[in-house]
C-alpha cells in the first residue's frame, strides 16, 4: 500500500464488496416512495385540507398513521442518498464536503424524527384536541 | 440529457422545499387547530387578508405548483430508470422517445391535478 495519493493508497485491493449497497438502497426506497407518496398524494387531493378537525381524523386512522410513518422513513433514506450523491458531485475539497454531508446527515435524521413525532402525536391522541 | 438533470433538480426540489413543507403541514396538524390555521393562513388562504399574507398565499400556490410538478417529473423519470436498470431502452430513438414522453406527463399530470383542484374549490 503506498502512502502518497489516494490512487496510490487504495490500488491493488479489489474491490470494497459494497459498491452496490447505495445503488440498492436507492432503488429500494424509490419502489416504496412510489406506494407511500402515491398514497400521501392522493389523499391530499382528495382531503378538505382546510378542515383541521378532519385532517386529524384522517391522520390518527391507525393504517394511514402506519403508512405515514413508513413514508417518513423511505422518503428521508431516500433524500439522504440523493442529497449525498449531490454534494459529492458538486461539493469541492474535503473540509466543504465533510461540513456539508454533516449538515445532510443532521436534516435528514432530524426531519425523519420530527415527522415521525409528529405523527405519533396524532396517532396516540396526545396533541392539542381537534 | 435534459431528463437526467430535471431528475436531479426534481429530486433535491423535493427532498428540501418538499420535505420541509409536509413536515411543516405535519407540524401544524400535531399542534392543534390553531397552528393548522395559521400554516393554512400562510400557504394558501387568509380569511382575515393582510398584506403579508396576500404575498405568502401567492408564493405558497407556486411552491404548491412546483412541487406537483416535481413529484411527477421525479416520479416518471424514476420509473424510467427502473425500465434502464434492466438494460432496456438505450437505443438513441426509443431513449429519446421515453424522454420526451417523461416531460410531457410531468407537465399534463401536473396540469391535470391543479385542474380537478381548481374544478373541486369553484
Amino acid at each position: 500500500m503506498g502512502n502518497g495519493t489516494h490512487l496510490g493508497k487504495v490500488r491493488g485491493l479489489g474491490a470494497s464488496g459494497h459498491g452496490s449497497h447505495h445503488w440498492l438502497q436507492q432503488r429500494l426506497t424509490a419502489l416504496a416512495n412510489i406506494l407511500l407518496v402515491g398514497f400521501l398524494f392522493v389523499s391530499l387531493v382528495r382531503l378538505p385540507l382546510g378542515d383541521h378537525a378532519a385532517v386529524l381524523r384522517w391522520a390518527a386512522n391507525p393504517t394511514v398513521a402506519l403508512a405515514l410513518m413508513l413514508m417518513v422513513v423511505s422518503v428521508f433514506w431516500h433524500l439522504r442518498l440523493g442529497l449525498t450523491v449531490l454534494i459529492e458531485d458538486y461539493a469541492h475539497g474535503e473540509a466543504a464536503r465533510l461540513f456539508a454531508l454533516v449538515v445532510l446527515n443532521f436534516y435528514a435524521i432530524g426531519g425523519a424524527a420530527y415527522g415521525l413525532f409528529a405523527i405519533a402525536r396524532i396517532a396516540f391522541g396526545g396533541g392539542a384536541p381537534a | 440529457m435534459t431528463v437526467s438533470i430535471l431528475h436531479r433538480v426534481s429530486g433535491d426540489g423535493l427532498a428540501i422545499v418538499g420535505a420541509c413543507m409536509f413536515l411543516w403541514w405535519l407540524g401544524a396538524l400535531a399542534a392543534g387547530p390553531d397552528a393548522y390555521a395559521a400554516f393554512v393562513a400562510c400557504v394558501w388562504h387568509d380569511p382575515a387578508g393582510g398584506a403579508f399574507h396576500q404575498v405568502t398565499n401567492i408564493l405558497g400556490k407556486i411552491v404548491l405548483v412546483g412541487l406537483t410538478w416535481a413529484f411527477f417529473q421525479h416520479l416518471f423519470s424514476g420509473l424510467r430508470h427502473f425500465v434502464l436498470d434492466t438494460g432496456a431502452g438505450y437505443e438513441l430513438k426509443t431513449n429519446k422517445l421515453w424522454s420526451t414522453v417523461v416531460m410531457i406527463s410531468g407537465v399534463l399530470a401536473t396540469a391535470a391535478t391543479w385542474l380537478y383542484i381548481l374544478a373541486g374549490a369553484l
